[in-house]
């Protein structure tokens, strides 16, 4: 197999890793206005990701910086032609991130208050925006013959590209507030059920619409079927989830998350940023990738790595596997 | 079009002002993570109450800083694609690769342990526990090694053949890449150098109580630390900084040039460094000016009689090499860039030497010393800072040097007024940060170190406070 067909989907792989594992954390900080009834409520839903958030959005780095060394033209296009995209998207991840690291610094319920605000925005605009991002490379977006977007950023706002938004943002939604009900005892565990129920039904409708039309629009045999079992999965996990079976529940969203990259990325192969304006201005894995040598050195690395990685990233879950409560929180010494 | 709007301009202050702001928590995070780890170290092998006191004092702080660290670095990454999108096509092929095994191989062990750290008190065996700490720190000083790998590129470019048609630099040998005579000689001392800002902020941390006469069991062997561990690591950042130095002169002669503003090449008693110039606004001819002879030559190729390349001279070689334009940077930044950060970080070694003769044995030394004393975190800050900016200047009007211009790397399709949108945004958020974590780090330094966790009665275990958010 060529290097740059290999790459092509070690970054998909990277973005799924990233979408299921930072697509709870996201989840679960916008679940806060639903399922945090109290103060102690918010901290069990925090400190569910808390030894984990930072490892889990190092996937984005690493997904990014794998973009540049393997395919330059591709990161360099995506990034300057989605410029405001994109600083909305950092200026959320500072404010959440910052914010987990600051609530809890100070006693007082208002400022505690003001940084779970941050955490709600903060974790639903990337949420929002990485389904916008994805859904316009999918579509296509206008190009010039040295691949710089020409388009504006009201363009990116297109009804196919929110609609994958919409989809990312609910997926993440969901799944955050299921990897809730398999971290928590309690009362919040049986209310963050409850609200997994309803709003996996809303899911279910938008991801639905949105596999359908990607499959329709822009998908290939391979695509459709990634597609159906993107579809089979979220509605098992839905069914899972309605049975009580949380982490078998939470388990089938990281494989519909999983899947619905794979159907993107799929849909996409072999470009990695078609032009919708004219088909000679499309970046493919052939105009867009770095050199053999450069992509030999890399999967070499990525090879040897991958397994230690994965290793120390599934220990450290491991480690943290005890659901919290709430008397684990009002117990701890702040 | 309107000149503040200008792509270029408003592209470069902002990666300008988000580096600079970035890099004022890294030297801590790298140099404090290992702090943290000796202390640990320590009360795992001594048991003694006042290490485990140090550790958790100073892992607060730490932490308060760490997160970020690490947001204000995603930053840094994405800015390459999003502002400077024709340099990243230029050298891509060459510089992603370190950039992306310092994700791969640094910052998840980073990311991964620190979480270990901060939740795994009680729930680990206390040597494991360790282990996390000190992997952290692994994580973050190799990233420090692949960032200024890939910095040593743009300021030497090494490893890379031209693809014309393709118009770009392509790698031809990652262990040349990676041994970057620039890059040898700059990890360590960017590596000792943060080293300096960790013991600068625990000498600050230390003088402040101990000159209030409080906590003196945990802080004052915290100072003597620190003390230490300044006059070794200046002694350090020293010797690598003079490397560096003559690395550099091999690869950007023209900064060196800039560095001392010298116009004409000089050789010998003529190759004098001037610790103090005052000019014509112009900056074209010197008025007065504190010389010491001989020492430029003797930095520059460690001889008494060697030659140093003025600007002027340069500027000639360069217009026949690469055609016309001005190929100097700034002189008055990195004339003053260059002497704030040797002249700083002299006095951090001389005054921590001098902390060690006033506290010797015990003793406790005037007020105004500790006043001086308490200075010592902010100013091997400022001395870190205006390091980056004499490198990083002094690189202008390059890019990476010799191949690719600043003008020539900036994205061709983002607008002024989308630039000026991010530039404002980001000065906002960051201003508003760094105003609620100084108030937080001076908080949790007032409060000073909790104290002694008491052993179970039973079983003699110790009862961490677990930290939870």
């Amino acid at each position: 197999m060529e290097l740059n067909i290999l790459w092509f989907w070690i970054i998909a792989a990277m973005f799924i890793g990233y979408f299921v594992l930072d697509g709870f954390d996201f989840g679960v900080g916008m679940s806060l206005p639903f399922l945090g009834k109290d103060d102690t409520d918010r901290r069990v839903l925090i400190n569910t990701i808390g030894p984990v958030w930072d490892l889990n959005e190092t996937w984005v780095i690493v997904a990014g910086a794998s973009l540049f060394a393997a395919f330059p033209e591709w990161y360099a296009t995506m990034f300057s032609g989605f410029y405001l995209a994109l600083l909305l998207i950092l200026l959320a991840l500072i404010a959440r991130g910052v914010s987990f690291e600051y609530r809890h610094q100070r006693p007082e319920l208002k400022w505690k208050k003001s940084f779970d605000t941050m955490i709600v925005v903060g974790s639903a605009v990337p949420a929002l925006l990485w389904g916008v991002a994805f859904g316009n490379v999918v579509r296509g977006v206008p190009l010039d013959e040295n691949f710089n977007y020409i388009g504006s950023f009201f363009d990116l706002l297109n009804p196919y590209a929110l609609l994958a938004g919409l989809t990312t943002l609910l997926l993440f939604f969901t799944h955050g507030v299921i990897f809730v009900s398999t971290k928590t005892e309690g009362d919040i565990r049986v209310r963050a059920r409850a609200l997994a129920i309803r709003s996996g039904l809303v899911t279910i409708v938008v991801a639905a619409s949105f596999l359908v039309w990607t499959t329709l629009a822009y998908g290939t045999l391979a695509s459709g079927i990634l597609a159906a079992v993107a579809a089979v999965a979220l509605i098992t996990a839905y069914l899972a989830n309605l049975r009580g079976n949380e982490r078998t529940a939470f388990g089938l969203m990281a494989v519909t998350i999983g899947f619905a990259v794979l159907t993107l990325f799929a849909s996409l192969f072999p470009d990695v940023m078609p032009a919708s304006n004219d088909v000679a201005n499309s970046l493919t894995i052939e105009n867009a990738s770095s050199t053999p040598y450069t992509l030999q050195v890399m999967s070499w690395t990525a090879l040897i790595a991958a397994p230690v990685i994965l290793g120390y990233q599934g220990w450290t879950y491991w480690v943290f596997r005890k659901r919290i409560s709430r008397s684990h929180i009002e117990a701890a010494v702040h | 079009m309107n000149e503040w709007l200008d792509p270029l301009l408003l592209s470069r202050w902002q990666f300008g002002l988000t580096t600079v702001y970035h890099f004022l928590f890294v030297p801590l995070t790298i140099g404090l993570v290992t702090t943290v780890a000796i202390f640990q170290t320590a009360w795992y092998r001594t048991n003694k109450a006042k290490y485990l006191q140090l550790t958790h004092f100073f892992g607060k702080i730490f932490l308060i800083n760490f997160a970020m660290g690490v947001v204000t670095g995603i930053v840094q990454e994405f800015q390459f694609g999003m502002n400077w999108s024709d340099y990243s096509r230029f050298v891509g092929d060459v510089f992603g690769a370190p950039l992306a095994f310092e994700g791969i191989t640094a910052f998840f062990l980073e990311a991964t342990f620190i979480g270990l750290w901060i939740f795994g008190w009680d729930k680990l065996p206390k040597g494991l526990h360790l282990a996390t700490i000190w992997l952290t720190t692994v994580g973050s000083i190799a990233s420090a090694y692949f960032i200024i790998a890939a910095n040593a590129f743009m300021q030497n470019p090494v490893a890379y053949q031209i693809n014309a048609e393709k118009g770009r630099a392509e790698l031809t040998s990652i262990g040349e890449l990676l041994t970057n005579p620039i890059a040898l000689a700059a990890f360590p001392h960017t590596i000792f150098a943060c080293f300096m800002v960790s013991a600068g902020l625990i000498i600050s941390v230390a003088a402040w109580h101990l000159s209030r006469n409080q906590h003196l069991e945990t802080m004052r062997p915290a100072l003597k630390f620190g003390l230490w561990m300044m006059v070794i690591s200046g002694a350090l950042t020293t010797l690598m900084g003079d490397q560096l130095s003559l690395a550099m002169v091999a690869a950007q002669p023209m900064k060196m040039a800039a560095a001392e503003a010298m116009y004409n090449t000089a050789s010998g008693a003529d190759a004098s460094f001037s610790i103090f110039t005052l000019g014509t606004p112009d900056g074209v001819s010197e008025l007065f000016s504190i010389r010491i002879p001989y020492l430029l030559s003797f930095l520059s190729t460690h001889t008494f009689d060697g030659t140093v390349e003025g600007i002027n001279n340069l500027q000639e070689q360069y217009v026949q090499l690469y055609g016309p334009g001005d190929y100097a940077p700034i002189i008055w930044v990195t004339y003053w860039s260059f002497r704030w950060m040797i002249g700083l970080g002299i006095a951090h070694i001389l005054v921590a030497v001098a902390g060690l003769w006033v506290t010797r044995k015990g003793k406790s030394p005037r007020t105004w010393i500790w006043k001086i004393a308490i200075w010592s975190f902010p100013m091997s800050l400022l001395a870190m800072s205006v390091g980056w900016v004499f490198t990083e200047m002094g690189r202008q009007p390059w890019l990476v040097f010799g191949l690719l211009k600043t003008s020539d790397g900036v994205s061709p399709n983002v607008s002024g007024l989308e630039i000026l949108i991010s530039l404002i945004a980001f000065t906002l958020l960051y201003g508003a940060l760094a105003v609620v974590e100084f108030r937080l780090i001076l908080k949790a330094v007032q409060k000073g170190p909790d104290d002694v966790p008491v052993p179970d009665p039973v079983s003699g275990e110790i009862k961490h406070t677990t930290t939870v958010y």
